[in-house]
């Protein structure tokens, strides 16, 4: 076993030694531009892009036609929201969206209201992360023209019951984008099944290379249309102007590919790893919390606070291990995880969350590695935490006049 | 964001780590901060003769929450409380390299020892302290 270990795979993925093999030859040899009409280099660009379009759009059940390539998720997200509000806002200008999204829609959701473009409905969401389709439909009115709700929390890894929300978005003729940047490639994701318009994801979340992205767009029933967001070539349907990035296509197109055919063994494996990490180390551990929902979440992704400690003395206390914590102790507002809050879990629990992001290559030795090093590290700083003191001597720590500061 | 080598190795190796029996004679203890605001201090002296003979202490907090509560207790012991007066936030943030994000945990390791010297006065029953 080899350390540092890297158990932060939703922040990044590495890629896989068969994405990048695929991608090579695109850098030297066949360097073309895929728009180059008139030349063979172009022919052989447009071919790889073609051929990568179309595993893509075999994973998520689309049309290659419908795969709108950009630089990565926070753009599409941007497109998809900017440009939809931009092309029908004589419709209305009235966006749901979700408490617990990703900064790229939630930021540029408040971005369009603070410039008056837009009004956002923030929907909440209960107790595992989970939004309501009924409060989506009770949202609705008749200035909504966009619901953008993710498929699955980058934080919890709580998964959203996206198919019904699409239900309710068609049925009120409503256009439906979904965030589903840590969900294509770890779970089925239909976008006929589903009922999305427009999609947001990403290589480098599913073992293929950072700085590539893809929006779906729906091209029938309805045909979505989108302002673009940049002037130029008019590449990508007039959606996304910009040559190309030909390597990085292939190697989406290939992680695709890989995802889709080992999704059901990869799933169960990761399933199976984390939820021994979660017995091992919530057994052995008192006052362990999981955040997110028990069962509906991503297989790789576990989310569990330690009461009386704080989250980044625990990261730093597990150096060997990459993970990553809702403490927000270097933060300038001080403010954990906005996620954690909007499902209710206690300021003081929310610095103390640590989230476990398996992937593809880890293995049951690392795991066993992180178990003994986690109930290590957390039977060490309540030792040397005054709240765990306290409340072993049964002090109610609610009942105690803290000094804020 | 890299942390100092003081600061690990008072994260690795805290010194004077714990607390003090409650029915010990001439202790000092001061509480500062808040669990919402992911950092609480215990700072605790025990006080001879006007002198700090020990100090201990207890922090949830981040590793600089930590190693600044622990460089503090070693700083404590030796001195007079009129000298333990004197700790400023700043000689912490100098010795243990505390990027500016982390300031907050100096000052809090200051109010610590501020509270402990405090509590202390408070009990020792000199009661024109007392009435602070």
């Amino acid at each position: 076993m080899k350390l540092p270990i890297f158990l932060d795979n939703h922040s990044t993925t590495p890629m896989d030694p068969r994405v990048l093999d695929a991608m090579l030859p695109y850098f030297v040899e066949k360097f073309g531009n895929s728009a180059s009409r008139n030349h063979a280099f172009g022919w052989a660009a447009e071919e790889a892009v073609e051929q990568a379009r179309k595993q893509i759009a075999k994973l998520i059940n689309a049309d290659s036609k419908e795969i709108v390539f950009t630089s990565g998720a926070t753009e599409s997200d941007n497109l998809a929201v900017k440009g939809v509000l931009e092309m029908y806002k004589e419709k209305g200008t009235h966006i749901i969206t979700s408490s617990t999204e990703h900064r790229a829609v939630l930021d540029t959701a408040k971005s369009l209201e603070a410039k008056g473009l837009a009004t956002v409905t923030y929907l909440p969401v209960d107790k595992f992360g989970m939004v309501n389709p009924d409060d989506v439909r009770n949202a609705i009115t008749d200035k909504t023209i966009l619901i953008s709700v993710m498929l699955a929390n980058n934080e919890i890894g709580t998964i959203n019951p996206v198919q019904e929300i699409g239900k309710i978005a068609k049925a009120k003729g409503i256009l439906f984008h979904c965030d589903a940047t840590q969900g294509v490639g770890k779970i089925p994701v239909d976008v006929q099944a589903m009922g999305i318009d427009l999609m947001s994801f990403t290589a480098h979340k599913m073992y293929g290379p950072k700085g590539v992205g893809a929006l779906y767009v729906r091209k029938k029933n309805p045909r979505v249309r989108l302002v673009a967001q940049m002037d130029g070539g008019g590449h990508e349907r007039g959606m996304r102007s910009g040559t190309l990035p030909v390597p990085l296509i292939v190697g989406f197109g290939k992680a695709c590919e890989l995802c889709e055919q080992n999704m059901a063994e990869e799933s169960a494996r990761l399933t199976a790893m984390r939820n021994r990490l979660q017995a091992a180390i919530m057994d052995r551990l008192e006052e362990s919390y999981l955040n997110g929902h028990p069962t509906n979440r991503l297989p790789g992704n576990l989310n569990i606070s330690f009461a009386y400690v704080e989250g980044e003395s625990l990261l730093m206390g597990m150096k060997d291990i990459a993970l990553s914590s809702g403490s927000a102790c270097t933060s300038a507002t001080l403010e954990p995880s906005y996620v954690l809050r909007a499902l209710g879990v206690g300021v003081e629990l929310a610095h103390s969350s640590i989230r476990f992001g398996l992937g593809r290559f880890n293995t049951d030795d690392e795991i066993d590695y992180t178990i003994k090093k986690v109930i290590e590290i957390v039977t060490k700083l309540r030792d040397m935490s005054p709240l765990y003191e306290m409340a072993k001597e049964g002090v109610d720590l609610k009942s105690v006049q803290w000094a804020a500061h | 964001m890299a942390y100092s080598d003081k600061v690990v190795d008072h994260f690795n190796n805290p010194r004077n780590m714990g607390s003090f029996k409650k029915d010990e004679e001439g202790i000092g203890t001061g509480m500062v901060g808040a669990p919402e605001c992911g950092d609480v201090m215990k700072l605790q002296i025990k006080v001879q003769n006007d002198t700090i003979v020990d100090a201990k202490f207890k922090t949830f907090g981040c590793g600089s929450a930590i190693a600044s509560s622990s460089l503090a207790t070693e700083w404590l012991k030796g001195k007079t409380i009129e000298e333990a007066q004197q700790i400023k936030n700043t000689d912490i943030v100098q010795e243990l390299n505390l990027p500016p994000v982390k300031i907050h945990c100096s000052v809090l390791a200051e109010d610590a020892i501020k509270a402990a010297l405090a509590d202390y006065q408070k009990k020792s029953g000199d009661k024109t302290e007392a009435a602070q």
